[in-house]
C-alpha cells in the first residue's frame, strides 16, 4: 500500500492531448460495456506519461469524469498503487531495488553510487530536476541482480562503476543501453549455456561469454 | 539432467527469433485447431492426467481448477485471467516467457479459454514490465493478424480475444481476487471467499486465474500427451519447471529442469555452484521469499518438488531459489523480507496490517541484537497469530520466513543478542 501524499502545488486543469485520444478510446474498448471503470489504471498511467511522469489532482478528476466514477474512487486507486507519482518527479526516475536477491549481489553499492553521483537521497530530486532517486521493492529480474529501473527500462547486473557510467550517460543526454551491463543476452548463465546447447544460433548475436 | 528435446521453453533466453515466424519454427501454433477439435472435456481431462500443478506458487492441479468452471453456458460470459503480476522476491521466470516465448502464452490462453468456455482472456502484467508488455503486445498483434486468435481463432469457428492489462506496482495484486478487483478498476484488496472466482469472479462472472507458466506449458502438453509429461519429474510432481537461481552462486540464471531435481544438482549444474563451494553455503530459500529458508544439511539432499519441500516445512513456491553463503547475515536477510511484506500489506485485515509492521520492527531489533531472548518466542507466537488469520495468504507469507529463521537459526538470534549485551557491558565499563 503506497499511501502517498500529494503535493500542495497543483495545476488548475488537465486534458488529454489530442494524440492520446485514440489510445484512450482503444483502452476503454478493451473492457465490456458497463465496465469502463476497468480503464481507470491505464488512463491514469497515460495521464501521468503526458504530465511529465506525475499525476496532478486535475488529471485524476478528469479521468473520474471520463469514466463516470466518483472522484474519491479514482483517488483511492491513484494513492494505492506505487507507480502513480502524486508529486513531481525528475526527468529520469531512478528506481533501485534493495530487496533480498539484489542485496545479496551488492545493491548497497548501487545505492551508494546513485547517491554519490546524483547528490540526493532516496525520495529526493536533483536541483536541476533531472533525476529522482527512489528505493523500490523487487522488480522481478532477480537472476540479473543487482538492478535498477530508469523510466521504462531495466539496467541489470550492476556494480558501483556500471551504475555510475549509466548515470553519467544520462547526465550527458545519452540513452544508455538497457538490460545486462555485463554482456549477458538475458537470463542465461554467464559462464556459458548449460541447456539448449544443440540449438543453432539464428543470426542473433549472443553477447559476452554466454552461448556456445 | 533433462534432455533438450524434453524442454518446453526452447527460446527462454530469447537467443532465437521471438516473432511468430520463429515461434512456429519451434512448434508453437502447430495443430492448434486439432487440439481444439478434441473438445472441452478431453482437453481438461488430458491436463488433469498430466498432473500439471499450478506454477504460480500454490501448486494446485491446473486441470482440476479448470473443471470447476460451469459446464453449461449461461448469460454470464466466462473469463480466463492470466496472472503475470510476477513480484515474489527471487522470481523472474514469467518475465522470460512474456518477452521471449509470448506465443506459447497466447496459444495456451486460447486452448485454456476454449476448454473453459471463455471467449476472452485478460493478462494482468505487472506495470514495471513495460518492455515485456510491449513484446507480448507485438505477439498478440501478430496472432490477430494471422487469424490465430480473433473472431475465428485458428479457423476453428471459436471467437477468442486476448487483452493485456497493466498493473501499477502492488505485490498484493498477485493474489487472484485482489488481481480481479484491480482489473475492475479498484484498489487491489483481496475478496472474501466463498464465492470463489469460478462462480463469481471478474465482473461477477465465472473466472479462472492461472499463472503465466501454467498456461504457457499447456499447448505442449496437449501436443505431446499427458503420458510424456508424467514421464518427467516425480509421482504427483510431474513435468518440468522454470527455476530462477539468484544470490550467492557463480552464475545466476533461469533454467528449465525436471521437477524433483536435487537442489544441489540444480545449483551446481546450471548456476556454476555456490560461490566459494558448496561447503560455503549458509542457507537457501527454495521457492521465493514467502517460503521458509533451509539450512545446509537439508539443502544437501532435498529435491525440488512440491511434496519434498513441503515435507521439510518449506515449499516449492514459484521455484525461485535464493542462495545465501555462510557470511550472509541471515537475520538481516529475513528482516529485509519483513520490511517488504510490511510495505506490501494492503491494509485490509488487522492481523496483517498491524502484524507485518510489528514483525518488521521486531526483526530490526533482532538484527541489531537489541532484544531479550524471550522476545524470540514472543515473535514466533505473533507469527502464529498472523498466519491463517487473514483473508489472503500475504499474512502467511510474512510469517513463514520468520518461522523458518527461528526454526533453523535460533542460535544466531541468541548469539546476536549476547554479543550486543557484551558490547554494552564493555562500553559501560
Amino acid at each position: 500500500m503506497s499511501g502517498q501524499q500529494d503535493t500542495p502545488t497543483q495545476p488548475d486543469d488537465f486534458a488529454f492531448a489530442a494524440e492520446y485520444a485514440e489510445t484512450v478510446k482503444r483502452t476503454i474498448a478493451k473492457y465490456p460495456k458497463g465496465w469502463q471503470e476497468s480503464a481507470v489504471m491505464p488512463l491514469l498511467d497515460l495521464a501521468q506519461r503526458q504530465h511529465d511522469g506525475w499525476l496532478p489532482r486535475a488529471a485524476i478528476d478528469t479521468v473520474a469524469q471520463m469514466l463516470g466514477m466518483p472522484p474519491i474512487r479514482v483517488y483511492e486507486v491513484a494513492s494505492f498503487y506505487t507507480m502513480y507519482n502524486l508529486k513531481p518527479v525528475g526527468k529520469n526516475h531512478v528506481q533501485v531495488c534493495t530487496n533480498l536477491p539484489c542485496w545479496l549481489r551488492g545493491s548497497d553499492a548501487v545505492v551508494g553510487a546513485c547517491k554519490k553521483s546524483l547528490g540526493v537521497d532516496f525520495g529526493e530530486t536533483t536541483e536541476d530536476g533531472m533525476f529522482t532517486l527512489t528505493e523500490v521493492e523487487c522488480l522481478g529480474a532477480c537472476v540479473n541482480a543487482p538492478m535498477m529501473q530508469i523510466g521504462d527500462d531495466y539496467y541489470e547486473d550492476l556494480d558501483s562503476d556500471r551504475t555510475e557510467a549509466i548515470l553519467e550517460k544520462l547526465k550527458a543526454g545519452e540513452i544508455p543501453k538497457p538490460g545486462s551491463q555485463t554482456g549477458r543476452h538475458t537470463s542465461e548463465p554467464a559462464g556459458g549455456l548449460t541447456t539448449l546447447t544443440n540449438k543453432k544460433p539464428n543470426g542473433q548475436k549472443i553477447n559476452g561469454k554466454g552461448g556456445k | 539432467m533433462l534432455n533438450d528435446q524434453d524442454r518446453i521453453f526452447t527460446n527462454i533466453y530469447g537467443l532465437e527469433d521471438i516473432s511468430l515466424k520463429g515461434a512456429k519454427k519451434r512448434g508453437d501454433w502447430s495443430r492448434t485447431k486439432s487440439i481444439l477439435a478434441k473438445g472441452r472435456e478431453k482437453i481438461i481431462d488430458e491436463i488433469k492426467d498430466s498432473g500439471l500443478r499450478g506454477r504460480g506458487g500454490a501448486g494446485f492441479s491446473t486441470g482440476m481448477k479448470w473443471s470447476f468452471m460451469p459446464k453449461k453456458p449461461s448469460e454470464r460470459p466466462h473469463y480466463l485471467v492470466i496472472n503475470a503480476d510476477e513480484g515474489e522476491p527471487g522470481t523472474c521466470k514469467d518475465r522470460e516467457i512474456l518477452r521471449n516465448e509470448p506465443h506459447k502464452l497466447i496459444e495456451g490462453a486460447l486452448v485454456a479459454s476454449f476448454a473453459m468456455g471463455a471467449h476472452a482472456t485478460y493478462c494482468y502484467v505487472r506495470g514495471e514490465f513495460y518492455r515485456e508488455t510491449e513484446a507480448l503486445q507485438r505477439a498478440v498483434d501478430e496472432a490477430y493478424a494471422a487469424g490465430l486468435i480473433g473472431p475465428d481463432a485458428c479457423k476453428s469457428g471459436y471467437r477468442f480475444d486476448f487483452y493485456i492489462h497493466r498493473g501499477m506496482g502492488a505485490y498484493i495484486c498477485g493474489e487472484e481476487s485482489a488481481l480481479i478487483e484491480s482489473l475492475e478498476g479498484k484498489k487491489g484488496q483481496p475478496r472474501l471467499k466463498p464465492p470463489f472466482p469460478a462462480n463469481v469472479g471478474l465482473y461477477g462472472c465465472p473466472t479462472t486465474v492461472n499463472n503465466v507458466e501454467s498456461i504457457a506449458v499447456t499447448p505442449t502438453i496437449l501436443r505431446r500427451g499427458a503420458a510424456w509429461f508424467t514421464g518427467l519429474g516425480k509421482h504427483q510432481n510431474t513435468g518440468t519447471k522454470l527455476f530462477n537461481i539468484s544470490g550467492h552462486v557463480n552464475n545466476p540464471c533461469t533454467v528449465e529442469e525436471e521437477l524433483g531435481i536435487p537442489l544441489k544438482e540444480l545449483i551446481e549444474t546450471h548456476a556454476g555452484g555456490v560461490i566459494g563451494g558448496w561447503d560455503n553455503l549458509g542457507a537457501i530459500i527454495p521457492g521465493g521469499s514467502s517460503v521458509p529458508m533451509l539450512p545446509k544439511d537439508i539443502c544437501d539432499t532435498v529435491t525440488m518438488d512440491f511434496d519434498a519441500l513441503s515435507a521439510v516445512q518449506s515449499g516449492l513456491g514459484t521455484g525461485a531459489v535464493i542462495v545465501m553463503d555462510k557470511n550472509t547475515d541471515l537475520i538481516r536477510a529475513i528482516c529485509r523480507l519483513s520490511q517488504f511484506y510490511k510495505h506490501e500489506s494492503c491494509g485490509q485485515c488487522t492481523p496483517c496490517r498491524e502484524g507485518t509492521g510489528w514483525m518488521w520492527r521486531m526483526m530490526e531489533r533482532l538484527a541489531a541484537g537489541d532484544a531479550k531472548v524471550e522476545e524470540i518466542d514472543l515473535l514466533e507466537e505473533v507469527t502464529r497469530q498472523v498466519e491463517g488469520h487473514t483473508i489472503c495468504a500475504l499474512g502467511d507469507a510474512a510469517a513463514w520466513p520468520i518461522q523458518g529463521l527461528i526454526r533453523h537459526f535460533r542460535p544466531h538470534l541468541e548469539q546476536r543478542i549476547a554479543d550486543r549485551e557484551a558490547d554494552g557491558k564493555t562500553e559501560a565499563a
